[in-house]
């Protein structure tokens, strides 16, 4: 495998896609498992290429620069490599947010990575994810034309959405190069309470009572290693406080301090509660198949995001996969391995020949194959 | 299509469902956008997701093309019928199928009704957020086609936002199934690609939507301003201050005209614009942020500022408001319904040009619009009747969208291409860019059956009553190919 290509510009990044044939995109490589492939492809070399050269990664390292960022119109624009840490920064200091927390921040995550994998962080709960944030894209695609989709304001509908379709399309269809996002406001003021659950069923009972509360949280997770819900709230004091208090006369609980608030959270985006040789899986679930489930999983090995809405897996005994696979199709549901061995679907797989018809009509030269599993 | 073909869809359907007689077609020549209208050759009504599939089935076998429709409310000419064509109107597929409280969402047929997601959810103290103004009569479906959007697009997004799954029949007969019930997903995102597709894909049968806890308080204030531009200024302030209402909206004096003949809205005297901020959240966040809000809009100084003091008066904002479309058919025998966006900061200049090109034009135009996202609706009257009225208020709808491109925005912020505006699509999006997007509608529909000749600039033009070339065609700014 050859070194990793590192263009500099959008029209650099297409000659480069341009020039070879089988694309691999990376970003900060926080996700390792998206850009690694489990094995060799079988027929690479008969693909068609034709040039001996079959995979080819391209960086978005040096693709980086905020473009574009205007506060009063609630929109940025910046390269696919921009850190999303970078971003945050520029954000702040206009007092604006990505609401969705984007994950992977001081790990090194970019905005095309963090697009491109669909990930969002605890934020999602209140305002939604990635897709519900993302405006428009510009996107390399398998001929080396630079394409622009979606728009620059926060309001469009004029053609099909391809940014949207785009987020979590890890890098099947084309190469993300540019990215236009809506921020909102950062509420100036936040607290972390910890909600007191004995078990898995205190803990569903929680998420569904919160899921219909009326209080706005911010997030809502539970922690690996405990039952307990931890939620986060965001308003102007003196609301805050009133809130606060009205959380715990409603639900048993304690409010953390600042300190032990800010480490959880970092833990939970950093996924430093996962050992460092641990494969991760992401499970997109509902309260009511986590009713089923929640169970049997160890709470160390686990975190429940977004208010019951996914599950965070670690899995550090290779055997596990397996049973994994089995235990998530018995669920009906799908599993995405973000770190690690494993493979990368697990669970229930989709086969509908539109996926194939999509695929061929924007990559028909199969620019961009994926990981082959 | 031929008798042998519509005789093969009569037995598809008992003859109460497949409507052939002139008299039954002519409700369904036109949708929201009266300008045009077409006549299909039969009108089918399914009553089931299996009968849909088997119409859309036929109309793939048999080469027939296909509009679905709803309430036929589409400001874009989205569900106006192909001539020669079939409508599949969706309307008796109106069954909520699945309400659940504790997951939080609603499973529904395409034919229900936007306002009753909402009235069904009520009691469980929950929502479905978006509320395009005909909400009352205007089905889902209809918004998965066009990702409708309403006044509380800046907060809460747009209907693609809300959509958790989707089944749905393919043009090309598939039956897929996208997304399902959780929040999350693992991509790509096939109900974000679906919702929007203009009818060019398919038809949905079934959807699973998101339902949010209903806002435990809101503020409503009611600001009249001397101009537009201080109304305009006024929301610069309140987005500068950090604040998210959960709407903000703004009616001009034609508008407001219109609204008080229609339903006796009361706005205060003296006023060229009225600015509606609404707040909503938690009660303790909101009696926070109306302090800050009054204090700001005070700031601006309005002419009058009344906040409403109860939810009668709330609503009585609301209905103003949502009045205004249909009010202005008192103002004017016929009008346009425009939809563009430009940047918010932008508003004020772009009104300022709207205007004047107006007044060059000798056309009156009315505006009301979203402030919060910058989604314009001018409404451009003119009279029928009078002869080179329709052409003079296109071709000034034209110079409208153009100057939302200029300006960096977009040519529809919610009412989608549709019909209206094929021939604008091309200034939007480059030639590769409207390639990959024919690519991709050719994928879900190899026949082109679905919907055909809207949304892309190359469609036939059944039953346009603009004859000739379009006015940016005579000018050489767009052509035609």
């Amino acid at each position: 495998m050859n070194e990793a290509l590192m263009p500099e510009t959008m029209a650099a990044f297409a000659d480069a896609v341009r020039s070879v044939d089988h694309v691999l995109v990376t970003g900060g490589g926080t996700k390792p498992r998206l850009s690694r492939r489990a094995q060799p492809p079988v027929n690479a070399e008969q693909s068609g290429s034709g040039s001996g050269l079959a995979w080819t990664r391209i960086s978005t390292r040096h693709l980086s620069g905020m473009q574009e960022y205007d506060p009063g119109e609630f929109t940025f624009t910046a390269l696919a490599g921009t850190p999303i840490k970078t971003i945050a920064v520029v954000l702040a200091g206009q007092g604006q947010y990505l609401p969705f927390d984007p994950m992977l921040l001081e790990s090194g995550a970019t905005l095309g990575g963090t697009v491109a994998s669909g990930l969002s962080g605890p934020g999602r709960f209140r305002y939604g994810g990635v897709r519900d944030f993302i405006l428009g894209l510009r996107v390399v695609d398998g001929r080396g034309r630079i394409l622009r989709f979606g728009g620059r304001v926060v309001k469009n509908a004029a053609g099909f959405d391809l940014p949207k379709f785009l987020v979590g399309s890890r890098g099947c269809y084309s190469a993300i190069v540019e990215a236009t996002f809506k921020v909102f406001p950062c509420p100036s003021s936040s607290a972390t309470l910890r909600l007191h659950a004995a078990g898995p069923p205190d803990t569903l009972r929680l998420l569904t009572g919160l899921g219909r509360a009326r209080h706005e949280f911010d997030a809502v997770e539970v922690a690996p290693g405990s039952h307990d819900v931890v939620v986060r709230l965001r308003a102007p004091e003196p609301a805050l406080t009133a809130l606060i208090a009205d959380v715990l006369t409603l639900w048993p609980g304690h409010q953390l301090d600042d300190e032990t608030a800010s480490g959880l959270w970092s833990s939970l985006r950093e996924w430093r509660w996962v050992p460092l040789d641990a494969g991760l899986v992401k499970v997109p679930v509902t309260l009511d198949t986590l009713a089923l489930w929640l169970g049997e999983i160890d709470p160390a090995k686990r975190q429940v995001t977004a208010g019951g809405q996914g599950v965070y897996l670690s899995v550090d005994d290779p055997g596990t996969w397996a049973t994994l696979d089995y235990r998530l199709k018995q669920l009906n549901l799908t599993g995405l391995t973000l770190r690690g061995g494993g493979p990368l679907g697990l669970g229930v797989r989709s086969a509908q020949h539109i996926e194939e018809a999509v695929k061929a009509a924007l990559d028909p030269d199969c620019k961009f194959p994926g990981l082959y599993d | 299509m031929g008798a042998d073909v519509l005789a093969s869809l009569s037995r598809l359907l008992p003859p109460e469902r497949l409507l052939t007689q002139p008299a039954q077609l002519a409700a369904y020549e036109s949708d929201g956008l009266t300008a045009f209208k077409a006549r299909p050759v039969a009108v089918v009504v399914p009553e089931t997701q299996e009968e849909v599939v088997a119409l859309v089935r036929f109309c793939h076998d048999a080469r027939v093309p296909f509009v679905a429709r709803g309430s036929g409310t589409s400001l874009s000419g989205g569900s106006l019928p192909v001539p020669g064509g079939v409508v599949i109107a969706l309307n008796r597929l109106n069954r909520i199928l699945r309400l659940d409280p504790d997951q939080r969402i609603a499973v529904v047929e395409p034919g229900v009704i936007n306002l009753q997601v909402t009235q069904s959810a009520a009691s469980f103290g929950l929502h479905y957020a978006p509320d395009p103004s005909s909400q009352s009569i205007c089905t889902i479906g209809g918004n998965i086609a066009f990702n409708s959007g309403g006044a509380h697009c800046l907060k809460y997004g747009m209907t693609a936002n809300h959509v958790l799954g989707l089944k749905a029949v393919l043009a090309s007969g598939e039956r897929v199934e996208f997304g399902r019930a959780s929040r999350e997903f693992n991509g790509p995102d096939w109900c974000g690609l679906f919702t929007g597709h203009e009818g060019l894909f398919g038809i949905a049968l079934e959807i699973t939507l998101q339902l949010l806890p209903r806002a435990e308080s809101f503020h409503t204030v009611l600001a009249g301003y001397a101009t537009l531009e201080g109304a305009g200024d006024a929301v610069a302030a309140v987005i500068a201050a950090g604040l998210l209402p959960g709407a903000m909206e703004i009616m001009d004096a034609l508008a407001l005209e219109a609204a008080k003949a229609a339903v006796h809205a009361e706005y205060p005297p003296g006023c060229e614009a009225v600015l509606i901020v609404e707040l909503e959240g938690p009660r303790e966040t909101v009696t926070v942020e109306r302090e800050r809000l009054e204090a700001i809009l005070t700031a601006s100084r309005p002419v009058a500022m009344r906040p409403a003091r109860d939810s009668r008066e709330r609503l009585a904002i609301w209905k103003g408001r949502k009045s205004a479309f249909s009010a202005v058919g008192r103002l004017s025998p016929d009008f346009i319904v425009q939809d563009g966006v430009v940047p918010r900061q932008r508003l004020g200049e772009a009104l300022r040009r709207i205007s004047e090109m107006a007044k060059e034009a000798g056309i009156r135009v009315a505006n009301v619009f979203h402030a919060g996202d910058g989604n314009l609706h001018p409404l451009i009257l003119f009279n029928g009747r009078e002869p080179g009225a329709l052409e003079r208020a296109e071709a000034l709808a034209g110079r409208i969208l153009e100057l939302c491109i200029q300006m960096g925005g977009s040519i529809t912020g919610e009412h989608g291409i549709g019909m209206e505006k094929r021939e604008f699509l091309p200034a939007q999006f480059g030639e590769p860019e409207l390639d990959v997007m024919r690519q991709i509608r050719a994928a879900f529909d190899p026949s082109g059956l679905a919907n055909p000749g809207k949304m892309f600039p190359d469609g036939d033009a059944p039953a346009l009553k603009l004859k000739g070339l379009h006015p940016l065609e005579q000018a050489g700014l767009i052509s035609r190919e």
